[in-house]
């Protein structure tokens, strides 16, 4: 269809000229405001209130939150599998947090998972019989309470979005006041964006019934964040 | 849609009346109360003979040329520098937020710029410009302020009307359910979808009523047609007038009865 | 289109059935009210003006270079691995969306919630050809078992209550009649939740498509649209041309307006940004991604100045939920993919001024809409221009708009020139005016539309201008 590619952007340029060229004593052509960005760049939060604060936002939709020292995470992670009933958990193979987790671990904890193999051989697996997973996080957005997820090979993408519980782990200095921060301060732009990168801000919901909300639609029903402190 | 800052000018010593057709037809009571309040105030009140309408029908239903035609030789009716002021939002608003886009490229677009900026709703002008302090010499009373669509959002005067009855200390303001909400006139809107404006009006008459006003008062004839016409024909309780002619009543002793849906005499 | 294009015809008879039923004035009531109440409380602690004006800012600058963006876009995408396709009409469109089907042997499509390719009518054409299409969004899925549209652009199935969507899966779907949404929802998921593992492809909407990095981004709640993105082997994504932004930073404040806008939201669950198919070392997401830019009169509207701000819009829904007709009348009256305000303003450029002069005095320029448009489109403004396009009404600026005079017709056009010559001339006006004062009472009693609701409004005795006449005499003490 490269003609329509062609008549398309012709029919644009044209019409960009015209515009230019209408009555010049109306016409301001193609007048463009500044774009000031302050409103949605500055905040003057300090640590503990971006903490505070994406901990409250996350919490008015059902989120989890559990805060935790750094060292000791895995404790309470198996207290929170213990208590959701939870009997295996998929993780990564490869992150560090995963080698502490996995290196801890004995036999009568619930069964660890690999995301090893491409979907396509275990789907019905993944989909069915994984009761949670476990990833990391390029840290959090104060201002609405939302993870930062890169997925990648080794924490693949339907890995936070099957399995019916999400556990992520949080690092309490990587929250961050707003998104523009977030992609600013990480170098978004300049690293190149990955296959996929996501915002995480809740377990899954819906309010397509009378406006009534409901949580667990086809995301995970319970999002659990693990901030590290 | 209004102007992000308004500018008032100093009280003037004189200022352009302009009545508006709907006020000169329908209510001139409203009219009158307008240049009283403003003599009251120690302006001089100059009302431009050739007058008429301000153009709002046609350009609405999108028929500019008529609009230009009718508008054109008004413009040169303020030739000084005087404030223009008008007793209706949506006239108000024709002229000080249309009126320069119409005669855009035209030799009448300075003229027609010139007008809009000193275009001042009245209300607005008698709070704002000339600080107006009213004594209320009337019956205790409970009033509902109807702000039309055009006083909120092209003239930016949502607050001035219940001001100015807060300075009235017999009158209740009460507030009616979804304040904000359009009351259905539109001008040929309610003739050409006569079904959902009826919801419309209904809605509003039902909300005024309801906040538990025996009155209300707007700056617009088409709001007040629209919502007494329908109050009257549901022999609802209350009543409407033009908030001019309420609040020169208001200062009057021994206050008249309140006019009725129709208008005049 | 063409279904569409009559739909619209029947516009009055539809209000009237709306305005009559009371189930649809309540539901419809209900939910623009807590909608509204929503929003307004979701922007408490903004600048909501600074706001709105980068959020306007950022769509003018993306709309000045549209074409050399689209370009950027393309390139980028295409560097990344994903495949990029250009379709001139909705028909197109959805031909593309076929052949890649058939070229993969697809027999079930996936679908995340997409206006354009409701506008598109993607679903009919789909099935047409063999292939089953079926929707994911909660909303969508329902308003596709009782093949119906969808009456809002963010909340399809808004026009029904608790018990009627508890009827339609039971009937449907075979579910229990019941209230309780978590089981309605419950029964949705697992419903759907095959549908997802074996479907071939996944279609998507793009809510903002960034020039800079080659990226498609999506917003959703459900998490329908990250698993009809990333579980089938294939993913086409389907957007407007005026979709692109420049670069990723201008993606910040946009998402903040869509989500406060649409539902009063801080954010949705999840924002979804995509850049490429799965990479070699990857272990799940499609191997193939499709962008499709859909044209379909959008180029047309960017002829004009005036006209091309209806591009800016970023379907967040705030006009219709804030509009005093759409509230009473709903979505589906007006017979258009998109209802409401923006549905007013851009449906014309799409369908052509004669299948939508209806729509266009369906409003009274209140100007709700204009206030809450997170990119301050002059909606009010942009409704008049149409107006003055469908009469032909402004010799001083040729109409552009196809279909363009439809609506000027010999007794109105009589009618306001009679109008015009009464008020242009001051002396004829005067006289006029004082004649109609003393016949009053000869005014009819019954004025159309206007006395099935009201009393007639009543001329005054004298005009003001008499008046002041006669106060004028007075004080001089002249003849009367």
């Amino acid at each position: 269809m490269s003609q329509a590619r062609q008549n398309i952007l012709d029919r644009l340029r044209e019409g960009r000229q015209a515009v230019g060229a209408q009555s010049p004593a109306r016409s301001k052509g193609f007048q463009v405001p500044v774009s000031d960005f302050t409103v949605v760049r500055e905040r003057s939060w300090t640590a503990a209130e971006k903490l505070d604060l994406f901990q409250q936002k996350i919490e008015s939709v059902h989120g989890e939150v559990h805060r935790v020292p750094a060292d000791g995470w895995i404790p309470e992670l198996i207290r929170l599998l213990a208590e959701k009933k939870i009997s295996n958990l998929l993780l990564s193979d490869r992150k560090q947090s995963a080698l502490e987790l996995r290196d801890q671990w004995h036999a009568d904890l619930p069964q660890l998972l690999s995301y090893q193999r491409p979907i396509e051989d275990w789907k019905s697996e993944l989909f069915n019989q994984v009761d949670a997973s476990l990833t990391t996080s390029r840290g959090a957005i104060a201002e609405t309470g939302s993870l930062i997820l890169w997925p990648d090979a080794d924490e693949p993408r339907l890995m936070s979005l099957v399995p019916p519980v999400h556990f992520v782990l949080l690092h309490a200095d990587q929250i961050y006041s707003t998104f523009y921060q977030a992609m600013s301060e990480q170098g978004w732009v300049a690293q190149g964006m990955p296959t996929n990168a996501l915002l995480i801000s809740g377990p899954s919901k819906t309010a397509d019934i009378e406006q009534t909300l409901a949580y667990g639609v086809h995301g995970p029903a319970e999002l659990v964040v693990l901030v590290l402190e | 849609m209004s102007d992000a800052i308004k500018i008032y000018p100093s009280k003037p010593e004189k200022v352009y009346f302009y009545a508006t057709c709907l006020v000169d037809m329908f209510y001139p009571d409203a009219g009158m109360a307008g240049i009283q309040l403003l003599e009251r105030e120690g302006i001089e009140v100059i009302f431009p003979e050739h007058q008429t309408c301000c153009g709002q029908p046609a350009y609405s239903s999108g028929f500019n040329d008529q609009a230009r035609e009718v508008i054109l030789p008004q413009l040169k009716m303020f030739p000084e520098d005087y404030p223009i002021v008008v007793p209706s939002g949506s006239c108000g608003g024709m002229m000080r937020q249309h009126y320069p886009e119409l005669f855009a490229g035209t030799p009448q677009q300075s003229q027609a710029e010139a007008v809009a900026k000193r275009t001042w709703e009245l209300t607005d002008f008698l709070l704002q410009v000339c600080q107006i302090k009213l004594e209320d010499k009337g019956q205790p009373i409970k009033v509902a302020m109807h702000t039309s669509c055009s006083a909120r959002r092209e003239m930016g005067v949502a607050e001035v009307g219940p001001k100015l009855l807060g300075q009235l200390d017999q009158v209740e303001l009460v507030e009616q359910a979804r304040p904000a909400e359009c009351c259905g006139f539109g001008g040929t809107f309610a003739v050409r979808h006569a079904e959902i404006s009826g919801a419309m009006v209904q809605d509003k008459a039902e909300a005024i009523r309801d906040a538990g006003a025996e009155h209300f008062v707007t700056t617009d004839c088409g709001c007040l047609m629209n919502i007494a016409g329908y109050a009257e024909k549901q022999k609802m309780p209350m009543q409407g007038q033009h908030i001019l002619s309420f609040l020169w009543e208001r200062l009057q002793a021994e206050g008249k009865a309140p006019e009725n849906a129709g208008g005049g005499q | 289109m063409s279904s569409q294009a009559e739909a619209v015809q029947e516009f009055h008879p539809r209000v009237h059935d709306a305005l009559e039923n009371p189930q649809i004035r309540s539901n419809f009531r209900k939910a623009m009210d807590g909608l509204m109440t929503k929003r307004s409380a979701a922007f408490d602690d903004w600048d909501l003006e600074a706001l709105r004006d980068l959020g306007a800012a950022v769509r003018l600058r993306a709309l000045s270079r549209l074409p050399e963006l689209l370009e950027e876009l393309e390139a980028n995408l295409q560097k990344q691995g994903v495949k990029v396709h250009w379709a001139e009409t909705g028909d197109q469109a959805c031909e593309i969306v076929r052949d890649i089907c058939h070229a993969r042997a697809a027999k079930k499509v996936i679908k995340g919630k997409s206006m354009v390719s409701e506008e598109m009518e993607l679903n009919h054409y789909l099935e047409e050809a063999g292939i089953e299409a079926l929707e994911s969004d909660l909303g969508e899925y329902l308003v596709q078992l009782a093949e119906e549209t969808p009456s809002h652009i963010i909340m399809p199935a808004i026009h029904k209550n608790t018990d009627e969507i508890s009827e339609l899966m039971h009937a449907k779907t075979g579910t229990n009649r019941s209230k309780d949404v978590d089981y309605l929802t419950a029964s949705a998921r697992q419903q759907l939740r095959e549908k997802f593992m074996q479907a071939d492809v996944g279609v998507s909407g793009v809510n903002f498509a960034v020039a800079e990095t080659g990226t498609l981004c999506l917003v959703e709640n459900e998490g329908n649209g990250r698993l009809t993105t990333t579980t089938p082997s294939c993913h086409i994504a389907v957007t407007g041309i005026e979709k692109v932004v420049e670069k990723l930073e201008d993606v910040t404040p946009l998402l903040a307006l869509l989500t406060r806008s649409a539902t009063g939201q801080h954010i949705t669950t999840y924002f979804n940004m995509i850049s490429s198919p799965r990479k070699a070392e990857e272990k799940d997401g499609p191997e193939e991604v499709h962008l499709v830019l859909v044209d379909s009169g959008r180029s047309k509207i960017y002829q004009d100045e005036e006209l091309l701000d209806t591009l800016r819009c970023i379907r967040c829904g705030a006009c219709m939920n804030h509009c005093p007709v759409y509230t009473r009348v709903g979505g589906h009256a007006y017979g258009t993919t998109y209802p409401g305000p923006i549905g007013k303003i851009l449906m014309p450029h799409l369908l052509g001024l004669e299948k939508t002069q209806d729509l266009l005095s369906a409003s009274t320029l209140c100007g709700a809409c204009g206030e809450v448009c997170p990119v301050k489109i002059p909606i009010p403004k942009l409704l008049q221009r149409l107006r003055k396009e469908a009469v032909d009404g402004d010799s001083l600026r040729p109409s552009v708009v196809a279909g363009h005079g439809i609506k000027r017709r010999k007794l109105e056009l009589l009618a306001w020139k009679g109008w015009a010559l009464m008020h242009a001339r001051p002396g004829l006006y005067r006289f006029s005016t004082r004649w109609m004062a003393r016949l009053r009472g000869l005014m009819p009693g019954k004025l159309g539309g206007w006395t099935d609701y009201r009393t007639p409004p009543r001329l005054a005795g004298k005009t003001l201008q008499q008046q002041l006449q006669e106060r004028q005499q007075q004080k001089t003490g002249g003849q009367s």
